[in-house]
C-alpha cells in the first residue's frame, strides 16, 4: 500500500493511495498562493498600476520589463494569474478509480484532474460540498474572466532567468506547471462526474474496499474518510473541526481502530484562538464605522462569513451600528446566501432544530429582510446606485489579486479612516497587501480558523489510537519561524510518518487475512471439534470461487459415481491428483489402548517392545510392524494393502485431523 | 434454520394503518405505526398486543421505522410509545420528522376537540414521542446495534419520504412505505440499487393502474403542484376567483418544501435560487368565515378524503348546491365520506342521524403520487429481491399483481392479511477471515492452464468465541501449540528378479517414469527412486536371491498415490526388451 504525495501544501492537500488493488484520490486542492506573485487584476482602469515601473536586473537590463513591474520593493508578473497545480507526472492520473472529496476547499483543482489526465473515473462528495464549491468555481472563473488580460507573461518562468529574480519569485516551485484558470465549461464537466454520497454512508469499490464519508465538523457538508476493507482501515482526516459552529459536529468515534490515520488540513494559525479573533473583528469594525470609515472583509463567498454574519447579527444593535450597510459582493453571493438554508440535514443541532418551526436556519435571512445585509453580484449596476458610506463590505477574493475586493483596496486605501480586516487564513496577509503598498488604510489581522490545533489533534489521537500517522512535513516539526515551539508539531507514538510534495510513501500495513465467504451447504457439512475450552476447529475442504474481488467457499463437488457395466478405465486414468491435500494429523497414541483395540478388532499375537523414544507393535503373523513414537507413526508392512488400510484407519482414530 | 418473518399488523390486503413486524436474523423491526381513517374506534389503530400481551414493548422491538409523514403511515406513532409504552429508537428522515408533529396535532385536534373523543393521546404525548425519533439521512448507514443496520432510500411519494433497508449481516428486507417512480413537478423519482434484498415489501395501491404518460403529466399532481399548475392557469386566463388554502397547514408546509429543497426533483434544486417555486400569488389562506361569501372560489381543504377536519365542513356546507363541485384527489378508504360519494351514494347519513344530500357534482382525480403497476414491477427489478410481498393495497388487485410478479421476475410473492405471518427461510452464507498466506496460495495455483477444473482448498476453520477465521493447517496447528504427528507406511513389494538391486531400481524408475507423465519421478544417486516425495528403494531378499523387495515409503499426506504405486508395482514390471 502506497500513498503518492502530489500537493505540498499541508491545508490543500491532493495525495493518491493505492489500496488493495484501487487507487484513490483524496481530495484534489488548488494551491492558489502561487496568485500573490501576480499583479492584481483591477475592475476598473487603475492608473496607479497600470503606470508601475518595469523591474530590471541590477545591471540595468530590463529586458523583463513588459512581464514584471516593481511597486514598493516587490516584483510582480504582470499576466494572467496562475495556480499551482499537484503533481501530475508522480503517478499516471488516469488510472485514478475515484476521488474523495472532503470539502468544498480541498476540490478546487478538480477541473484540471477530471478533464485534462485521461481521468475515467468517479468524484464522491456531498451534496453542499459540491454545490458550494460550484459556487467558489464560478465565483473564481467570473472574477478572472471578466477582466480579459491580453498578456500571459512567460519569459520570466525560464529556469534561466528565474534565478536571478527577487524573492519569493526565485524560489516559486514548479513555475514551468503553473496553469491559468479553467473555464466554467470545464468546471461543468469534472462536477457532472461528481457522485453524491450521504454521511456514513457505505460505497461499495470494486467490492475490494469500502469508503464512508463522515461530518468532520469545519464546513457545510465537509467530510473525513474512512477508506477500509474487511482486516485494514484507512482514516482520512482534512480539515476538521471541534469548534461548534454551524456544520454538524465531528464524528470522531468511527476514526477508530485505524491502522493509518492520514492527517491533513489542521489550522494554518495554530497560535490564534478563533473565538477571540471573532470578537476582535467585530470590535475593530465598529470602532472604524464609528469614526466615519469604511471596512473592508476579503472573503469567501461561503463559510466563515455565514458565522460572521451570525456575529454581526447579535452584535449590530447593542454596537449602535443599525443604521450602517452591510454589503456582500460576489457573483455568487446570492446563491451562496440561499443554498445555506437549505441543508439543513449537515447544520449543527441548534440550526437543524429551527427547520422543525419552521424557520431558516442562519439569521441572515432576517439581515436582508430588514435590509441590513445587501447583496450584489458585482459592483457594476444595482450596487453603484445604492451604495453609501460608511458602510462595511464583504467581497473577494481574499488573495487580493482579483475580484471586487481589488476596486475597494485602490478606493479606500488612501485614507486612514478605513480599515481592512483579514479573515480568511489561507493568504499571508502582507503578501496579499504588496501590491497596494503604499497604505494608509489600516489593516487588521483576524485570521478565522476553526480546524485543528496540535492540542486538539493530540487529544483526538489519543482518542481514536491508529497504528501509524500520516501528515505533510510542516507538521511533523515546529513552524520554522517558530523552531522553539516544539507545541506545534504533532506529537505521537510511534512518530507521524511525514511526506512532501512529490514523495511516494510506503504505507506500514502487515495484511494477515481477507474475507471469505461460507456457502451454507458447506457450513452445515462442516464438523467442528473442541480442541481447548471456547476454542472448536473443523478441517475445511471445499472450492473456492473468486469474483469481483469476492471470494466464496463451496461445497466439493461429488465424487462421480463409478458406472457399472462400462468398460473399465485404464489404470493411467486412475493415476491420483497428487494436489489433492490430506490433512495434517496431530496427537499422540497411547501404546495401551492402541493393543487394546488391535486386539478387538481380530488381531492376534501382538507383541510390544520398548524403544529409546516409544514403541514397537509387532504383528508377528502379519510381520508388520508398528513404531509408536511421540509425534509420529510408522508402519512397515507386507503389499497387503487391506491390511495397511485397516491399520491406518485403527491409527487415526487416535488422531485429530486439521 | 434462519428465517424472515413477515405479519402486518394492519396494511395487509387493504390501505391504511400501515404497520408490519418483521424479524429477521433475531431482530425485530416494526415498520410504520400508522391509523386507518376508515374507522373511529379501536380498529383505527393496530392491535399491539399482538406482539406482546404483558411484555414492555422495548423488549420485544429492536426498532421502529417511520417511512414518511402520511397519517395511516405515523399517526398511531404517539399511542404507541406512550400509551401502549415503547421507549426505543424510531427511524425516520428529517423532513419527516419536522412534518409529522404537525399533522399528528391536527389529527389530535380534530379527533378531541371537534369529535370530544376521550382517551387519546395528547399534545405532550406527540412531543414525548418525537424526542424519541433519530434522524436518518438518505442512503446514510444506521448502525441501530452491532448487527442491525439500516439505510434510506428516497421515495419521491411525499416530502422526505424514504424505502428503507433493513439489513443483518447477509440477510435483508427492503420497506418501500409509499413510492412513486415518476418524477412529478416536484419531487424526484423513487430509486433504489441493486441491494438484491432476500425480501422486498412493496406497497400496491395502484396495483392494476397502469396511468399513460402523457396525460397523467399534466394530471398528476400534489397539492403544491395544484397550485403551481393553477397559479400558471389563473394567470393566463385572467381569472378573479380567489383560490384559497384551507388551512395554516399547507401554508406551512409549503415553508417546509422551501427548507427542505434538497429532497425535491433536478429542476427545483437546480433553479430555487432564482425563482422559488412554492411562493404564490393568487392564492391566499382561507378563513372560516369565506366559505359563506358569495361568488365562486376555490379552496384546497385538508383532509382529502373528507373523513373529518375543514374539508368535510366546507363539504356539508356546499353538497346542497349543484352547481358546486368536490374533487377528490386521491385513493378514498373504506369507511370515509369521501369513498361513499366516489362509490355513487348520494344520501349521507352524518353524526347525530342527519342525511346530507349531495347534489354537488363529484370528480375523482388520480393525484396521490403512488407507484403504478409498471412502477412496482420497475422497482422490483431495479432491487432484484429473492421474494415479494405486497402490502397497502386491496386483495384483488394484489392478486392480479402477485402473479405479475410472479410471472416476470420467477420469485415467490406473498399477500398476507392482516395478523398473518409469512415465514421465508433463508440461508445466509457466513462469513469467515481467511489468513492471506492461504488464499494467495490458492489463487496463485487458480491460476495453473487447467483452472477449469475445479480446485479444492484445504484449510482448519478455527472458532474462537464468535471470531472464525480459516488459516492453512500448519498454521492451525502452530497457533494452537500443537506438534504435526507423522503417520508413515513402509510396504514391502515383492519382485521377481535375478539381477542386482541397482539394475531393479533401474527397471522401476523406467517403468514409473513411462506411466506416471504428470509426476515428478526421479533416480537418485544413492539408487533410490522417488515419486514426488515418495521412496522407493530396492533390498535384496534375505531368503530368495530371485527376489527383490521393493520398500515403498509415504506419509499420510501422500496416501492415495502411495497406495496407488504399491499396486502398480505389485502388478510386476514389464519384461525388459
Amino acid at each position: 500500500m502506497k500513498l503518492y504525495c502530489l500537493s505540498g501544501h499541508p491545508t490543500l492537500p491532493c495525495n493518491v493511495l493505492k489500496f488493495k488493488s484501487t487507487t484513490i484520490m483524496l481530495d484534489c486542492g488548488l494551491d492558489m498562493t502561487s496568485t500573490l506573485n501576480f499583479l492584481p487584476l483591477p475592475l476598473v482602469q487603475s492608473p496607479r498600476l497600470s503606470n508601475l515601473p518595469g523591474w530590471s536586473l541590477k545591471d540595468g537590463n530590463a529586458f523583463l520589463d513588459k512581464e514584471l513591474k516593481e511597486c514598493s520593493g516587490h516584483v510582480f508578473v504582470d499576466s494572467v494569474p496562475e495556480f499551482c497545480l499537484p503533481e501530475t507526472e508522480l503517478i499516471d492520473l488516469s488510472t485514478v478509480d475515484v476521488i474523495l472529496i472532503s470539502n468544498y476547499h480541498c476540490m478546487m483543482a478538480l477541473p484540471y484532474i477530471t478533464e485534462h489526465t485521461g481521468f475515467t473515473g468517479t468524484v464522491y462528495a456531498t451534496e453542499p460540498t459540491v454545490q458550494i464549491g460550484r459556487l467558489l468555481m464560478e465565483e473564481l472563473v467570473n472574477f478572472i474572466e471578466r477582466v480579459p488580460k491580453a498578456q500571459s507573461a512567460s519569459l520570466w518562468k525560464n529556469k534561466d532567468i528565474q534565478r536571478l529574480l527577487p524573492s519569493p519569485l526565485k524560489d516559486a516551485v514548479e513555475v514551468s506547471t503553473w496553469r491559468r484558470c479553467y473555464t466554467m465549461q470545464e468546471v461543468n464537466s469534472a462536477l457532472s462526474k461528481i457522485q453524491l454520497v450521504g454521511y456514513s454512508q457505505k460505497i461499495e469499490l470494486f467490492g475490494a474496499v469500502q469508503v464512508t464519508p463522515l461530518s468532520s465538523g469545519y464546513a457545510l457538508g465537509s467530510s473525513n474518510w474512512i477508506i477500509q476493507s474487511h482486516y485494514e482501515k484507512v482514516s482520512y482526516v482534512s480539515g476538521s473541526s471541534l469548534l461548534t459552529t454551524h456544520p454538524q459536529p465531528m464524528d470522531q468515534a468511527s476514526l477508530k481502530n485505524s491502522d493509518v490515520l492520514i492527517l491533513t488540513g489542521l489550522t494554518q494559525i495554530p497560535t490564534a484562538n478563533p473565538d477571540g479573533m471573532v470578537g476582535e473583528f467585530c470590535s475593530n469594525l465598529a470602532l472604524t464605522v464609528r469614526n466615519g470609515g469604511n471596512v473592508l472583509v476579503p472573503c469567501y463567498p461561503s463559510g466563515v462569513i455565514y458565522d460572521l454574519l451570525e456575529c454581526l447579527y447579535q452584535y449590530i444593535d447593542s454596537a449602535g451600528l443599525s443604521s450602517i450597510p452591510f454589503y456582500f459582493i460576489s457573483p455568487v453571493a446570492n446563491s451562496s446566501l440561499e443554498f445555506s438554508q437549505i441543508f439543513a440535514e449537515w447544520l449543527c443541532h441548534n440550526k437543524q432544530t429551527k427547520v422543525y418551526l419552521p424557520e431558516p436556519p442562519f439569521p441572515h435571512a432576517e439581515l436582508i429582510q430588514t435590509n441590513k445585509l445587501k447583496h450584489y453580484p458585482s459592483i457594476h449596476g444595482d450596487f453603484s446606485n445604492d451604495f453609501r458610506q460608511p458602510c462595511v463590505v464583504f467581497t473577494g477574493h481574499p488573495s487580493l489579486r482579483f475580484g471586487d475586493v481589488v476596486h475597494f483596496m485602490e478606493l479606500w486605501g488612501k485614507s486612514s479612516l478605513n480599515t481592512v480586516i483579514f479573515t480568511e487564513p489561507d493568504f499571508s496577509y502582507l503578501e496579499a497587501l504588496a501590491p497596494y503598498q503604499p497604505l494608509a488604510m489600516k489593516c487588521i489581522y483576524c485570521p478565522i480558523d476553526t480546524r485543528l490545533n496540535f492540542i486538539q489533534v493530540s487529544k483526538l489521537l489519543k482518542e481514536v489510537q491508529p497504528l501509524h500517522v500520516v501528515c505533510p512535513e510542516q507538521y511533523a516539526q515546529p513552524p520554522p519561524a517558530q523552531s522553539h515551539r516544539m507545541d506545534l508539531m504533532i506529537d505521537c507514538q510511534p512518530p507521524a510518518m511525514s511526506y512532501r510534495r512529490a514523495e511516494v510513501l510506503a504505507l506500514p500495513f502487515k495484511r494477515r487475512y481477507e474475507k471469505i465467504e461460507i456457502m451454507p451447504e458447506l457450513a452445515d457439512s462442516l464438523v467442528p471439534m473442541e480442541i481447548k475450552p471456547g476454542v472448536s476447529l473443523a478441517t475445511v475442504s471445499a472450492v473456492l470461487h473468486t469474483k469481483d474481488n469476492k471470494h466464496v467457499l463451496q461445497p466439493p463437488p461429488r465424487p462421480a459415481q463409478p458406472t457399472g457395466g462400462k468398460k473399465r478405465k485404464r489404470a493411467s486414468d486412475d493415476i491420483p491428483d497428487c494436489k489433492v491435500l490430506k490433512p495434517l494429523l496431530s496427537g499422540s497414541i497411547p501404546v495401551e489402548q492402541f493393543v487394546q483395540t488391535l486386539e478387538k478388532h481380530g488381531f492376534s499375537d501382538i507383541k510390544v517392545e520398548d524403544t529409546a523414544k516409544g514403541h514397537i507393535v509387532l504383528l508377528q503373523e502379519a510381520e508388520t510392524l508398528i513404531q509408536i513414537e511421540e509425534d509420529s507413526t510408522h508402519i512397515i508392512c507386507d503389499n497387503d494393502e487391506m491390511l495397511r488400510v485397516r491399520l491406518r484407519d485403527l491409527v487415526l482414530k487416535f488422531l485429530q485431523k486439521f | 434454520m434462519p428465517e424472515i418473518r413477515v405479519t402486518p399488523l394492519g396494511a395487509g390486503q387493504d390501505v391504511g394503518r400501515s404497520c408490519i413486524l418483521v424479524s429477521i436474523a433475531g431482530k425485530n423491526v416494526m415498520l410504520d405505526c400508522g391509523m386507518h381513517m376508515g374507522f373511529s374506534d379501536d380498529r383505527r389503530f393496530p392491535d399491539f398486543s399482538y406482539i406482546t400481551r404483558s411484555g414492555r414493548l422495548t423488549d420485544f422491538l429492536d426498532c421502529v421505522i417511520i417511512s414518511h409523514f402520511h397519517l395511516d403511515h405515523c399517526g398511531a406513532l404517539p399511542y404507541f410509545s406512550e400509551m401502549v409504552g415503547y421507549d426505543g429508537p424510531i427511524y425516520m428522515t428529517q423532513p419527516t420528522q419536522a412534518i409529522c408533529p404537525i399533522l399528528l396535532e391536527d389529527y389530535r385536534k380534530i379527533a378531541v376537540d371537534k369529535k370530544g373523543e376521550a382517551n387519546f393521546f395528547t399534545s405532550q404525548m406527540i412531543k414525548d414521542c418525537m424526542k424519541k425519533v433519530v434522524a436518518v439521512h438518505l442512503h446514510q448507514t444506521v448502525q441501530v446495534d452491532d448487527e442491525l443496520e439500516i439505510k434510506a432510500y428516497y421515495a419521491g411519494h411525499v416530502l422526505g419520504a424514504a424505502m428503507f433497508q433493513i439489513k443483518v449481516g447477509s440477510e435483508s428486507v427492503v420497506y418501500t412505505g409509499d413510492y412513486n417512480m415518476t418524477p412529478d413537478r416536484h419531487l424526484g423519482a423513487a430509486w433504489i440499487d441493486k441491494c438484491r434484498p432476500n425480501l422486498l415489501i412493496t406497497e400496491s395501491t395502484y396495483a392494476t393502474t397502469i396511468r399513460d404518460s402523457k396525460r397523467c403529466r399534466e394530471r398528476d399532481f400534489l397539492k403544491k403542484e395544484l397550485c403551481i399548475l393553477l397559479e400558471t392557469f389563473w394567470e393566463r386566463m385572467d381569472l378573479k376567483a380567489p383560490i384559497y388554502f384551507s388551512t395554516g397547514l399547507t401554508e406551512k408546509a409549503n415553508h417546509y418544501y422551501k427548507l427542505f429543497i434538497p429532497w425535491t426533483n433536478q429542476k427545483i434544486r437546480k433553479t430555487f435560487v432564482q425563482r422559488n417555486m412554492f411562493e404564490f400569488k393568487h392564492i391566499k389562506a382561507f378563513d372560516r368565515a369565506f366559505a359563506d361569501s358569495p361568488g365562486p372560489m376555490v379552496v384546497f381543504a385538508t383532509p382529502g378524503m373528507l373523513h373529518a377536519g375543514q374539508s368535510l365542513q366546507i363539504f356539508r356546507k356546499w353538497a346542497g348546491n349543484e352547481k358546486n363541485m368536490v374533487i377528490m384527489p386521491g385513493y378514498c378508504v373504506q369507511g370515509t365520506v369521501g369513498h361513499k360519494i366516489l362509490s355513487g351514494q348520494r344520501k349521507l347519513e352524518m353524526e347525530g342521524r342527519q342525511v346530507l344530500e349531495v347534489k354537488m357534482q363529484v370528480e375523482y382525480m388520480s393525484f396521490s403520487a403512488h407507484a403504478d403497476a409498471k412502477g412496482i414491477m420497475q422497482l422490483v427489478g431495479q432491487a432484484e429481491p429473492e421474494n415479494v410481498l405486497l402490502v397497502h393495497g386491496e386483495a384483488k388487485k394484489m392478486e392480479f399483481l402477485k402473479q405479475k410478479i410472479e410471472q416476470e421476475f420467477r420469485v415467490s410473492c406473498y399477500m398476507p392479511a392482516n395478523g398473518e405471518t409469512v415465514t421465508l427461510p433463508t440461508s445466509p452464507s457466513i462469513p469467515v477471515g481467511i489468513s492471506l498466506g492461504l488464499l494467495k496460495r490458492e489463487m496463485a495455483q487458480g491460476l495453473l492452464p487447467d483452472a477449469k477444473k475445479p480446485r479444492l482448498l484445504h484449510g482448519t476453520l478455527i472458532m474462537k468465541d464468535s471470531n472464525l477465521r480459516l488459516v492453512s493447517s500448519e498454521q492451525a496447528l502452530k497457533e494452537l501449540g500443537l506438534a504435526e504427528h507423522q503417520l508413515r507406511f513402509t510396504c514391502r513389494v515383492h519382485l521377481h528378479d535375478t539381477r542386482k538391486e541397482q539394475e531393479a531400481a533401474a527397471r522401476v524408475y523406467s517403468h514409473l517414469k513411462s506411466v506416471l507423465k504428470d509426476h515428478c519421478v526421479q533416480h537418485l544417486p544413492d539408487g533410490s527412486v522417488t515419486v514426488e516425495s515418495i521412496l522407493i528403494q530396492a533390498a535384496a531378499h534375505s531368503e530368495d536371491p530371485g527376489t527383490k523387495v521393493l520398500l515403498v515409503s509415504w506419509t499420510y499426506q501422500d496416501e492415495e498415490l502411495g497406495s496407488y504405486l504399491t499396486s502398480l508395482l505389485k502388478k510386476g514390471l514389464p519384461q525388459a526388451s
